[in-house]
């Protein structure tokens, strides 16, 4: 969020006016007046287009700062509820630049994307007038030089009066980019204001959760009433869980079959009344009767889940574990495992696997010969459910 | 034939002596894997015993190399050193450097991939992917090597499980080599390396190749083989149903506004003649039925 991309902007040293983050309408007045009372009341949420959503007001003193607080707070933006709003000292704007690095995957290197048609979102200034966006590619194991620096502040065709700022705005937004480990730092607009200096007025940062583990300081990015309950619920099982909205619950191994196993089940789910998949939950490799049961228990919570697809291709997990992991996490849930199951193994040891299922004879267990069966099972169950 | 990796291959593990290297070395070697050291520099001159047979641990990559002429690395070290792992086998010469590791910073990726362009002439698979094997012949990394055969069909992928599924399905037919090049936004080894491969090695009759939503990486495969593979290819795409700016599982797996759908990638590749199944099995069936006509 745009609060968050400032502190780590201010962090390394790019100009920014950090503002006010109030969570009540009853906290503007005073904070509007220590910001010198006029100021912009900005909605913090993750989506873009919040300006157009009337998500940004600007109020003129303290009591309109209220106001505009109220009406901003608790509003809906593309599914987002407002739940804090920022508010910023009025800049007196002379001129709107957009400003960006990224990971560009095609090439395998960063991107610039920089243009001084700034204020409207990038995709429409490509779009409408391409020739003001300049892109220049950096080597990531050559980084950012002098040069380079140089070469993006021509293509972009800064004004001469900003150009030395610019240069020294770029260099401290590749450092956020680089030592913060971002997959994409965002500008826009970088702004000219009154005085001729240079501002971040708003940004957007896209941190890389794999290099969690050398920034501490990140975990405090991650507001947990944000995120969905099960989803946080997941998360502190080390689970990687994603909600939808469905009725069929889906568990399976490797992200690729489990992407696999939402679409095929979406699919068979045509044939019933439009069943569709409810999460995607990968359990990895290793798929252990803990992390089986823990599994299940976040998909059983789910109150629109009607049956759950487990579905395992035992590459070097064996079918038995898997199989033995399913029997003793149903042992585990007791009575709160109470949805039908359809499971379909395959691969290493399969045999042993599906025996020891057929052994165990849970009511709540069905066994599918195929994953396409398995899927077509599964949605067939979930509707039946639905109607009784 | 078959595509990187043959049975010729000599294979030392980086990261050998912690659980996950074991573990993996001990199945490659179960695979026919011709292991010929490991590298740890805190147990250089070691040797460890692998289900009876003595695997010797290196401190570098180049001793490793200089003393068994050692061509292929697979790498097992923690996320947080693999960027070192790598640029060490590049440095040392290393012709391929498979890249296990899940979690590996992107900007890590970045470097060393840009390393390894400028500094030598080492191919990098993955990171976050689970390796390649030449059925028969040689197994680097972590796919199990007994539920499929040697054949005619090569195998590209993002995903691992779905890599297995599609091995398992057509194990009457078996395979050249079926490289998994992960799912990461920066890998090593692309869609479109793999397919130049495959067309290339005159024992690959027909190609498979997997999709993931996330980038672009298909599309642009999808121009490559239109203009440069006659050989037929098939293909699957997962994502379908994947909602949009949320990450599933891979790193990469994200679709962005109304870029990197699955729809997107699926159309492309038809546009060129490539028949992609809507599932994994349909996606096999049209193999077998390619396979049966020709």
């Amino acid at each position: 969020m745009e609060y968050q991309a400032k502190e780590l902007f201010a962090k390394h040293g790019v100009p920014v006016t950090l503002g006010t983050v109030i969570e009540k309408p009853e906290d503007a007045p005073k904070a509007a007046g220590d910001l010198g009372g006029k100021v912009v009341v900005k909605a913090q949420v993750k989506v873009g287009g919040r300006g157009k959503a009337g998500g940004v007001k600007l109020a003129g003193d303290p009591a309109e700062a209220e106001a505009k607080a109220g009406e901003i707070l608790g509003m809906d933006i593309k599914g987002h509820t407002v739940r804090r709003v920022l508010l910023a000292p009025a800049a007196d704007i002379r001129d709107e630049y957009y400003f960006s690095f990224l990971i560009d995957r095609a090439n395998r290197n960063y991107l610039c994307i920089a243009s001084v048609e700034g204020g409207v979102e990038i995709e429409v200034t490509a779009e409408e007038n391409p020739d003001a966006v300049a892109k220049v590619s950096i080597d990531p194991d050559k980084g950012l030089d002098d040069a380079k620096v140089d070469e993006i502040v021509t293509a972009t065709r800064f004004p001469a009066e900003v150009a030395d700022q610019a240069k020294d705005v770029i260099r401290k937004l590749y450092e956020v980019f680089v030592e913060e480990d971002a997959s994409l730092v965002e500008v826009n607009p970088l702004v000219k204001l009154g005085d001729g200096s240079l501002e971040a007025l708003d940004g957007k940062v896209t941190l890389d959760a794999n290099a969690d583990f050398r920034h501490e300081d990140h975990a405090k990015f991650e507001i947990a009433e944000e995120a969905d309950p099960l989803e946080a619920a997941a998360k502190e099982k080390n689970l990687n869980y994603v909600k939808l909205d469905g009725s069929v619950g889906i568990i399976g191994n490797g992200a690729g079959l489990v992407m696999s196993t939402l679409d095929v089940v979406a699919y068979a789910g045509e044939r019933y009344g439009d069943v569709k998949p409810a999460n995607f939950l990968d359990i990895g490799g290793g798929a252990s009767a803990q992390v089986m049961a823990d599994g299940l228990n976040i998909i059983v919570g789910d109150p629109q889940v009607k049956s759950v697809f487990v579905n395992v291709f035992g590459g070097i997990t064996a079918c038995d574990e898997v199989a033995n992991g399913i029997v003793q996490a149903l042992e585990m849930l007791g009575d709160s495992a109470d949805k039908p199951l359809v499971v379909r193994l395959d691969g290493n040891n399969v045999a042993e696997g599906r025996r020891i299922l057929d052994e165990a004879d849970h009511p709540l267990v069905e066994l599918a010969e195929t994953m396409d069966g398995g899927a077509d099972r599964a949605a067939e169950v979930a509707a039946q459910v639905a109607k009784a | 034939m078959s595509i990187f990796l043959t049975e010729n291959s000599k294979v030392v593990v980086q990261g050998m002596t912690g659980s996950e290297g074991m573990k993996h070395t001990r199945r490659m070697l179960a695979s026919g894997t011709n292991i010929v050291g490991g590298v740890n520099p805190k147990k250089a001159g070691q040797t460890v015993d692998v289900d009876g047979q003595d695997i010797a641990v290196y401190g570098s990559v180049a001793d490793a190399m200089s003393s068994t002429g050692a061509d292929v690395s697979v790498v097992f070290v923690p996320a947080a050193f693999t960027k070192a792992a790598i640029v060490e086998a590049v440095d040392a010469g290393m012709p391929l450097v498979v890249v296990i590791t899940e979690g590996v910073p992107v900007h890590d990726t970045a470097e060393a991939f840009a390393y390894a362009q400028k500094h030598g002439k080492t191919r990098i698979i993955g990171p976050n992917c689970p390796g390649l094997i030449s059925p028969g012949k040689s197994n680097a990394g972590i796919i199990p090597a007994d539920i499929t055969k040697a054949g005619n069909i090569g195998l590209v992928s993002k995903s691992g499980t779905l890599t297995y599924q599609m091995m398992y399905e057509l194990r009457d037919f078996g395979f050249t080599t079926c490289v998994g090049i992960g799912g990461d936004p920066i890998i090593g080894t692309t869609h479109i390396d793999c397919l130049q491969a495959f067309q290339d090695d005159p024992d690959t009759d027909a190609i498979v190749m997997i999709g993931e939503i996330g980038g672009d990486a298909e599309e642009r495969a999808a121009a490559y083989i239109k203009d440069n593979v006659t050989k037929p290819v098939v293909g699957y795409v997962a994502g379908f149903t994947a909602p949009e700016g949320k990450t599933m599982g891979h790193a990469g797996a994200i679709v962005s506004g109304s870029s990197g759908t699955a729809q997107a990638k699926k159309e492309a590749l038809e546009a060129v003649g490539v028949k992609v199944g809507k599932t994994p099995s349909e996606t096999a069936q049209l193999m077998k039925d390619m396979l049966a006509k020709s």
